[in-house]
């Protein structure tokens, strides 16, 4: 993807460098233990996928990265500096993006609105209003979903109009396009079909080629599995380890993230199916 | 479209082509897709209708249309602020009230404590100002829906309205102020009117009719006119051109999701219940100062009215779409049909059958282009 002519885009990390570097993170939430010190490193150009059962505390872990909790204890560090966030947009000045499975994209604005809802690029101000340079936006928009390899036929269609995995996509792309070197990606490909779960991976796996950090959670082992350079699985609010792809199956991978033994079994019952 | 490959390399550079499968859609399809579309439909029914059946009766002379331009300017005022908030994803019940309160706000310290006109008129706009602003803060802090919310503050203004009345003048229409104003300017800037040469001119060429005593029987376009297309403009200008107006449309659409990217969607909503509050009071200095009084029931329903026009003109009630030229279609509809109704010859009872119909009638038809924009299955 060639960086467009409006926005210095990051510089893009050198790869293996540590993006994202948090240890013995710790989130209570009254007398609720939700994170009970979970480490995690990021490097450029990895895919890193963050596996759990629900209640294992991805989201909790993903909300802090993001800057939308502030953790109760532990480190965090975004390359190699110590931070601590108020607010997402803090997160998102540093260049950690996160994009929701659901809460993405609104389906009634045009795909041009949605890609720089809250950016709009200006053209001239009046008082407290800018105006909003809508041809450049929907010159930059096209040509965004064009390189994601989305036709679209007007930058001005509701986003309504899109697939489940385009959005996706579109969501992804906006956040790339503004600077973002670690994307957090909550289930991009839970609600999808197929052919359009293979449309996602694609494009992550092409961003990280880009030298960008991806934290990719989910519960589909195999999705994970296809993409992820490394697994960090979350059971109970803490971490049962890093693996390398090398250093692990899938197989194993699945039977970790259901907390081993009950699995197992109902596997054995089922016939491996599972 | 996961077969597609994400590289061309014949591609042309993006500034010199205009997409070839645009021709697919028609400007049908494209016109199909407008919010105001609807309502727009609705204007020509209407005039069709009244043009037939009362194009003779002086409807659609001089002083006819003036009559309902200034029906409709008046809902119009209040439908922009209501139907921005809805796209905005909140209703104000409160508006009818505030246009009551408002008036007191400018006639009891006018008339009672002897403020100048002029100090007693920015009180009033202070003060409602001040109340959408709580109207707001309650609704996002709470995160109540603005319905229940505003609902309250009908009741309360409303109240409010009548006890303060009672409480300093002793009745429930506070008079007087016409006499206090003088020839204040504000006295021109809600109840005068602009352009009254080109009326004289007009009557001058036998282009309208006269009154016995040789003047136009109409002698300039009401100040209610202006404030309604002048707001309009301004209205329409920010939701379609600006960066709020992306934010109000994003915090209509899903309010999660603009929280995400960074839209101040509190502010949005805080400031959108005061832009309706502002125009209930704009309505509320027009009546006051065509009157001369104040009236603790005036504006009563209006709330409901500015809803109804701003969802004939395409608005969701759901939040995040809609427009400002459709709600001016809206409340167009409304003017027309309610004084068209008295030269027709119709019962008046009729007009609320006719709007109650409308209204379900551009419901249904909201919820087909919704499904048709958005593509929904």
């Amino acid at each position: 993807m060639t960086a467009t002519d409006i926005r210095p885009i990051a510089p893009t990390p050198q790869p293996g460098r540590a993006l994202i570097e948090v240890h013995n993170l710790v989130k209570h939430f009254g007398p609720v233990i939700a994170l009970a010190g979970v480490s995690l490193t990021l490097h450029a150009g990895e895919v890193h996928c963050l596996l759990g059962d629900n209640g294992a505390g991805k989201s909790t872990l993903i909300k802090t990265l993001s800057g939308v909790f502030r953790p109760t204890n532990g480190d965090f560090m975004v390359e190699g500096e110590q931070v601590s966030f108020g607010s997402p947009r803090d997160a998102l000045d540093r260049g950690i993006a996160t994009v929701y499975q659901d809460l993405a994209m609104i389906p009634l604005l045009s795909i041009t609105r949605n890609f720089f809802l809250g950016r709009e690029p200006v053209k001239w101000r009046v008082g407290p209003f800018s105006f909003i340079d809508m041809e450049h936006a929907d010159q930059i928009a096209r040509e965004e979903m064009r390189q994601i390899g989305i036709n679209v036929r007007d930058p001005q269609q509701h986003v309504g109009t899109l697939s489940g995995g385009e959005r996706q996509c579109v969501a992804i792309a906006r956040a790339v396009h503004f600077g973002a070197k670690v994307l957090i990606l909550d289930e991009p490909t839970s609600a999808l079909g197929v052919a359009q779960t293979s449309m996602v991976l694609k494009y992550v796996r092409q961003l990280r080629q880009k030298g960008l950090g991806i934290i990719f959670i989910t519960h589909n082992v195999r999705h994970a599995y296809a993409v992820g350079d490394r697994f960090t699985i979350l059971n109970r609010g803490k971490t049962l380890g890093t693996f390398k792809k090398s250093e692990i199956t899938l197989d194993r991978l699945q039977i970790m993230m259901a907390g081993d033994k009950e699995l197992q079994q109902l596997d054995e019952e089922l016939g491996g199916t599972v | 479209m996961a077969e597609q490959s994400t590289a061309t390399p014949d591609r042309k550079p993006a500034a010199t082509i205009g997409d070839e499968r645009l021709a697919h859609q028609s400007p049908i399809q494209r016109l199909m897709a407008r919010p105001a579309l609807g309502a727009f439909a609705g204007v020509v029914l209407v005039f069709a209708f009244f043009g037939a059946t009362a194009g003779n009766t002086g409807m659609f002379a001089a002083d006819g249309m003036m009559s309902w331009a200034t029906v409709s300017a008046q809902l119009m005022i209040v439908a922009i602020g209501a139907a921005l908030l809805m796209i905005g994803g909140e209703f104000d019940l409160s508006v009818g009230s505030m246009i009551g309160f408002a008036g007191m706000m400018m006639a009891l310290p006018t008339v009672y404590f002897g403020w100048p006109v002029e100090l007693s008129v920015l009180f009033a706009f202070a003060g409602a100002l001040g109340i959408g602003f709580l109207n707001g803060l309650i609704t996002v802090r709470t995160g109540l829906p603005s319905f229940i919310v505003t609902l309250a503050s009908l009741y309360i203004l409303r109240g409010l309205t009548i006890a303060l009345s009672v409480l300093f003048s002793n009745r429930t229409i506070v008079s007087g102020v016409k006499e206090a104003a003088g020839d204040s300017f504000v006295t021109w800037l809600f109840a005068g009117t602009v352009g009254n040469s080109f009326f004289v001119w007009l009557a001058g060429n036998n282009l309208i009719d006269r009154l016995p005593n040789g003047e136009p029987i109409v002698n300039g376009i009401p100040m209610v006119i202006v404030w309604a297309l002048a707001l309009a403009i301004a209205a329409h200008i920010i939701l379609t051109k600006t960066r709020v107006g992306n934010w109000i449309f994003g915090a209509g659409g899903d309010a999660n999701a603009a929280r995400n990217v960074g839209v101040p969607v509190n502010r949005v909503k805080i400031s959108l219940f005061m832009f309706t509050a502002f125009c209930a009071t704009v309505y509320a200095a027009c009546q006051v100062f065509e009157f001369g009084s104040a009236a603790s029931d005036r504006g009563l329903l209006k709330e409901f009215e500015a809803i109804i026009a701003a969802v004939i003109g395409g608005c969701l009630l759901t939040g995040g779409y809609g427009s400002i030229i459709g709600a001016m279609f809206g409340a167009l509809i409304f003017g027309v049909v309610q004084q068209g109704i008295l030269y027709t010859g119709v019962p008046n009872d009729w007009f609320r059958v006719f709007l109650g119909t409308m209204l379900l009638v551009a419901v249904l038809f909201n919820n087909m282009i919704r499904r048709r924009v958005t593509a929904e299955r």
